[in-house]
């Protein structure tokens, strides 16, 4: 099995990226080091990352999400999490994450406005 | 009656496989989309475990049928350094990794039973299983 790369777009001063299937360890560490990578190249300063197709999450793709919106943070970017479904949001809760301080949004539309509250534009 | 599949855990893939296999044994089972993200979740948790701590083991599906109640069953066996204290690591927040899995108190309430099996220095084999309701 190879990983694959996740793509990350940019939208004026923001980056979208849309997780589309199952990560494993190898994907998850990679597209942590991209977006990183992505905001310094393009002077990004908000993230979304849309999850509607994510069906479940565990502790180990929770802490890389957790880890590169604190990442971006310090790099000067904000990061919204959308698309979050109620089956991730109830087996995190009961698993014992709770993403604290992480901006969430229903779906990408809501997320890039919250975004651009975020940002004071 | 009950069915057994089996994933050896050896690399980080594997984790993926058992998850899968997991999932694809629940969706057959007829169990719903929050259930099912339970079991998917429980198997990673636990697979992961074996991954980080044992470094090779089994992650085993069973489907289980008791009187017309269909449930499926996941064992975890590895023959690892076993859990030192069992009482602590079953306490919430407690980890011996430095954070990575949300530990084993996760696993016992994403499913409806839980059994752990411990000797130090011989392994760990832990049952967990969900009922369809």
């Amino acid at each position: 099995m190879k990983s694959v790369r996740i793509p990350i777009l940019k939208l004026y001063n923001c980056l979208l990226v849309s997780i589309q299937w199952e990560l494993d360890d190898q994907t998850a560490l990679q597209f942590q080091e991209d977006l990183l990578h992505k905001i310094h190249e393009t002077n990004a300063n908000g993230v979304v990352i849309d999850l509607t197709s994510i069906d479940f999450i565990d502790s180990f793709i929770a802490k890389v999400l957790g880890d590169v919106i604190n990442m971006s943070k310090l790099m000067g970017a904000k990061v919204v999490i959308t698309g979050i479904q109620p089956a991730v949001a109830i087996t995190l809760i009961e698993l014992g994450i709770s993403l604290n301080d992480v901006l969430t949004s229903l779906d990408l539309e809501k997320g890039l406005e919250k975004l651009k509250q975020e940002l004071g534009e | 009656m009950d069915i057994q599949s089996c994933v050896n855990i050896q690399t980080e893939w594997d984790i993926v496989a058992a998850r899968q296999l997991g999932r694809n044994v629940a969706k057959e089972l007829g169990f719903g989309v929050v259930d099912q993200a339970r079991i998917t979740t429980a198997i990673s948790e636990l697979a992961r475990n074996i991954f980080i701590y044992a470094h090779k083991g089994r992650v085993c599906i069973e489907k289980m049928n008791d009187k017309g109640h269909a449930g499926l069953r996941i064992i975890a066996v590895d023959s690892g350094p076993g859990i030192n204290d069992i009482r602590l690591a079953m306490e919430d927040g407690y980890s011996t990794s430095g954070g990575l899995g949300a530990g084993l108190p996760g696993v016992k309430r994403l499913m409806d039973e839980f059994q752990i099996v411990s000797s130090q220095g011989k392994g760990t084999e832990i049952t967990a299983v969900k009922w369809i309701r």
